[in-house]
């Protein structure tokens, strides 16, 4: 037998829902920035969708954000619970971000261009007893 | 002699539910009508193009002509989501404008029965998170990150057009169900032909808000297709074809380009503006020109923004336009009078080519009941998510 087979595995006690969403005592959101024209991506990129260029780095992305559309979800896919606000934030950097409007009493309360704020969450814990964090946006 | 592209011929089977036929089936009936409607048979046809959705590894368009008929000729079977039709007419479109093609058989199909909600991942319980794909998620994130599904992906694009514009909201939303809804009673081909009240359709229930279930379109089954000819092969043709053709004044595909927010939210509107634009300056006409659009109404959210994006009104004026009764059969530019995709019904692959179809019958006069008098320029509208957009404008022969 390895020796590596024989370490025992750390098991996270957290982790976040997606990579871009950043987790420990300062949570927040960071996008994978064009070097060459600023544009912003959420997910791994091969080259800019903009500009063509292939260099990146890492931003992050502020918790200040308005709200710039939502649909409140009656119906989806079974296990999901509903209903829930959908939205599409613009935060004060300028970053269209989509995640839900969290915290409302009545989630048909929610208004175009009410001001947010980021906030985290916990959405699972699986076998492992690891606690997976989701991130959404409250009224400010 | 100009290197325009006709179409000679044309058909739809109803849309609705047909459990006892299958898509070939389907497909073959289109098909063979719009032959039969056109004077043509399959030996006078160069090319196919077939367009489906979720049967596009089946060799759809090889499938087909051993039913109608296999003479060898070049087929592209195609799949571009919602605007899968569009772009099988189109690739018929081009191998006549390269010359490589006189005449071509374009067709969509699809067999959908109730499929239910598109899009939106059903929740599984993890065993061990793990971080996977693009975005490295370690679960399902429909309903924790934002939704996935259709009709909540459309109301948010329709939210924010209200976001931006005063005088758009639940109820102009509404109102375009309540035309769409009102317009299918007129059409035999309409898989519902149903009027409901305004007071039915808002109460009706919330699927994404402001998105009801009277305001979305039904899944189903269904095809359509079209003959397109040659001006040099039109022209060799009987004086009653020729009458009867209708020219394709524009045929164009876009792609989305990058938007910021296009990353997060598909972006419906530019690719349709960068079409449009496209569209009305090869066809040389305006909007204004337009006897009637048969655009792509997936939900009433959608509709109500291509409005602007297609031009039909004021920047930033859909929701006077719907209030003052522009798009209704009656106003100034009457917009799907075949019901739409709301109350027309959805077969995604057949979408595109069944909205030629219809936009060809009015320019024909044929009609019947539903025929907007006089029509002499139409235009249709679709868009794909991922996302591709296709317009085209046709115009009556004046032979």
């Amino acid at each position: 037998m390895t020796q590596e087979a024989t370490e025992a595995v750390e098991v996270p006690t957290q982790l976040p829902i997606v990579d871009y969403l950043r987790i420990g005592d300062d949570p927040h959101l960071a996008a994978n920035e064009c070097a060459g024209c600023q544009a912003r991506y959420f997910d791994r990129r091969n080259a800019c969708a903009r500009c063509g260029k292939e260099e990146f780095r890492s931003v992050r992305i502020v918790d200040d954000a308005t709200l710039r559309s939502f649909s409140v979800v009656y119906r989806a896919a079974p296990g999901i619970p509903v209903p829930y606000v959908s939205a599409i934030v613009l935060t004060d950097d300028g970053t269209s971000v989509r995640a839900n409007v969290v915290g409302l009493e009545d989630p048909m309360k929610a208004e175009l261009g009410m001001r947010l704020r980021f906030t985290t969450f916990n959405c699972g814990t699986d076998d492992n007893g690891t606690d997976c964090v989701a991130f959404g946006y409250a009224a400010a | 002699m100009s290197d325009a592209v006709w179409v000679l011929g044309t058909s739809m089977t109803r849309f609705g539910r047909y459990p006892e036929l299958d898509a070939v089936d389907l497909a073959s009936r289109a098909c063979m009508d719009a032959m039969a409607d056109g004077g043509v048979t399959i030996h006078d046809m160069d090319v196919i193009g077939a367009g489906t959705l979720f049967q596009s590894q089946t060799g759809m368009g090889q499938r087909v002509q051993k039913q109608i008929g296999q003479t060898g000729i070049p087929v592209f079977n195609v799949t571009n989501a919602c605007a899968t039709g569009a772009t099988a007419i189109r690739t018929v479109y081009l191998s006549i404008k390269a010359g490589e093609a006189q005449m071509g058989l374009a067709f969509g199909v699809e067999q959908m029965g109730k499929m239910g909600l598109l899009r939106g991942g059903a929740k599984a319980e993890e065993k061990v998170f793990e971080a996977a794909g693009r975005y490295g998620a370690v679960t399902g994130v429909d309903g924790i990150l934002g939704t996935e599904t259709m009709p909540g992906v459309f109301a948010q694009a329709g939210m924010e057009y209200a976001c931006d514009y005063d005088g758009v909201g639940f109820e102009q939303f509404a109102r375009v169900a309540y035309k769409n809804h009102q317009h299918s009673t007129l059409n035999p081909l309409a898989q519902y032909r149903k009027e409901f009240s305004m007071e039915e359709i808002m109460g009706s229930p919330v699927q994404s808000y402001p998105n009801t279930l009277l305001m979305c379109c039904p899944t189903g089954d269904g095809a359509a297709a079209v003959v397109l000819v040659s001006e040099e092969r039109l022209r060799s043709m009987p004086t009653e074809a020729q009458r009867r053709a209708v020219k394709i004044s524009a045929s164009v595909l876009t792609s989305d380009p990058w938007v910021e927010s296009g990353q997060v939210q598909p972006d419906v509107n530019t690719l349709t503006r960068n079409a449009a634009a496209q569209a009305y300056e090869t066809a040389g006409i305006g909007p204004k020109d337009l006897d009637l659009v048969e655009l792509h109404d997936c939900f009433a959210t959608a509709e109500l923004i291509h409005y602007d994006n297609l031009g039909l009104c004021e920047s930033g004026g859909a929701g006077e336009f719907i209030d003052s009764g522009g798009p209704f059969r009656d106003g100034r530019t009457p917009v799907n009078v075949s019901g739409g995709l709301i109350s027309k019904g959805h077969p995604i692959g057949a979408t595109g080519v069944a909205n030629v179809y219809e936009v060809t019958t009015h320019l024909r006069g044929e009609a019947g009941d539903r025929q907007i008098e006089g029509a002499k320029v139409g235009l249709t509208h679709v868009i794909g998510l991922g996302s591709a957009c296709g317009i085209h404008i046709l115009e009556k022969a004046t032979v």
